[in-house]
């Protein structure tokens, strides 16, 4: 029986990395970084863990070598956050144009001006586009069992792509959670081996990463975004059979009290877990108020969203992050677009809230429904709005 | 490889587009692009070889004489090694119809 222990959700994500044996981690630490590689670059120089680490000059390098590494058949580990990302950002498109299976967490933190890398999403709101799949984990232990599903999905042969664990900065990375830590044997049967399909072997020479020309650029994405597309299957697969071996069960769309709901919340990471205390106040004074937490964000789950919110009349989405100019909150504008062709389409109002840090609590979601009911009144306004903003 | 023959569909491409066949470059044929190309006075050649070394297609290669020759299946009449040349042995001529 996996043992429970109380721990910073920094280094229990490092225990996942542990047990899921990985090769080589390269990272650079300095802020913004977590816990996660301090402690992993702890447990390789005291013999926990047998893998290479390389402690690199930047994010781009980490992440360069991240490639160079997965490339040679190695299973491979990083983590960044904020501008770390950011300064990742030209290689991240690399990873699932070469299909390999690097794993990464990202600590989801702002991005500078001003000067903050306290948690929100935009860090990871600007790299939606590089063909990685993309989990959101609620608590640590979610961060934990999502790190292990992680590597089983990216080196699923039908797969062959890199996957991103988020999980909040600070509110999430920084503090101690209970959770059942899973020991190597019982994730081993979870967690085969890594087999790559090709690997860099100077006894069958092969190239990685060569010129795409106009002839050839189109279809070498198409062939990436099929693959992304079809690691759905794999992803639910997966959180399946996690479940039957560890009891704990996770789907791409998760609902709370959504049953005979009129306004519904929808929101991804650790506040949902606020939102569910929201839920539960307003439903006991009477409200109609349900929740939708989006797990799997790459690829978006137009199907299982579509059904979750059926019968909805008004869905309130809260971003963490900006689209400065735009005309809603990123994941709103998702969430738009996956209802726009759906018969008696409900109108989707859009939330910016806890920027840069900002504690989102209880009240703020109260305040997010009640808005949403009078717009579903009166009329909504044509961007969204940012919640807790000072006007004067 | 010209291109033409990379004209095909995605479900046709290999994983992430590696290249599985070891020196598929030598089946670019580059001189396809030259406009004009090296011509070589072996009077003035000391076979010094950094032509050989310079040319950014590999298209040189040592002659049983030693002379280094440009395989104009390859030489793209970027003239490096005409730039280069310390004898000032290479000269670049236009290519004719």
């Amino acid at each position: 029986m996996a043992k429970r222990v109380g721990m910073e959700v920094s280094l229990g994500v490092s225990e996942a990395v542990k047990v899921a044996d990985v090769d080589v981690i390269a990272a650079y630490p300095i802020t913004p970084q977590t816990h996660i590689v301090e402690h992993l670059a702890e447990l390789v120089a005291n013999g926990e863990l047998d893998a290479e680490f390389i402690p690199v000059e930047s994010e781009h390098s980490a992440m360069s070598s991240c490639v160079g590494s997965s490339a040679t058949g190695a299973r491979t580990y990083t983590a960044s956050s904020s501008q770390g990302l950011a300064l990742m950002h030209e290689i991240l498109y690399i990873v699932p144009a070469l299909r390999l299976p690097v794993v990464m967490t990202v600590a989801n933190r702002a991005l500078s001006g001003p000067i903050n890398i306290w948690n929100d999403h935009s860090d990871i709101m600007s790299e939606r586009d590089i063909g990685w799949v993309q989990t959101f984990a609620e608590n640590g232990q979610e961060a934990f069992d999502l790190s292990i599903h992680a590597f089983r999905v990216a080196e699923d042969h039908s797969v062959l792509l890199p996957v991103i664990v988020n999980l909040d900065g600070f509110t999430l990375t920084h503090v101690v959670e209970p959770f059942e830590i899973l020991d190597r044997a019982e994730v081993a049967k979870y967690l085969p081996p890594y087999k790559p399909v090709q690997r860099l072997d100077p006894e069958h020479p092969m190239t990685m990463g060569a010129v795409g020309i106009p002839e050839v650029y189109t279809e070498a994405k198409k062939q990436m975004e099929d693959a992304l597309v079809r690691s759905k299957s794999v992803v639910i697969q997966a959180w399946k059979e996690f479940g039957d071996l560890f009891g704990r069960y996770y789907h791409p769309v998760e609902t709370y009290k959504t049953e005979g709901a009129e306004t519904l919340l929808l929101t991804m990471g650790s506040v949902s877990e606020t939102a569910m205390t929201a839920i539960d106040k307003m439903r006991e004074a009477g409200k109609k108020v349900g929740l939708v937490r989006f797990r799997l964000w790459r690829p978006f789950r137009f199907e299982q969203f579509v059904e979750a919110v059926k019968g909805i009349k008004n869905p309130a989405v809260m971003d963490r992050a900006m689209s400065p100019g735009g005309p809603c909150g990123p994941v709103a504008a998702e969430v738009r677009a996956a209802l726009y062709d759906q018969p008696n389409r409900p109108k989707v109002f859009s939330f910016v809230a806890g920027l840069g840090g900002r504690d989102v609590q209880v009240s703020d979601f109260e305040e997010i429904v009640s808005r949403a009911e009078i717009y579903a009144e009166k009329g909504a306004p044509a961007t969204y709005d940012l919640i807790g903003v000072r006007e004067i | 490889m010209s291109t033409s023959s990379a004209i095909i569909g995605w479900k046709n491409l290999t994983l992430g587009c590696a290249i599985l066949e070891p020196g598929s470059s030598r089946k670019l044929k580059t001189g396809e692009w030259r406009s004009q190309h090296p011509v070589l006075d072996k009077e003035k050649c000391i076979k010094c070889a950094i032509c050989y070394i310079d040319c950014p297609d590999i298209a040189y290669s040592q002659n049983e004489e030693g002379y280094f020759i440009a395989d104009m299946t390859y030489c793209k009449g970027c003239g490096i090694c005409a730039n280069e040349c310390p004898k000032d042995a290479i000269t670049m001529k236009m290519e004719e119809e």
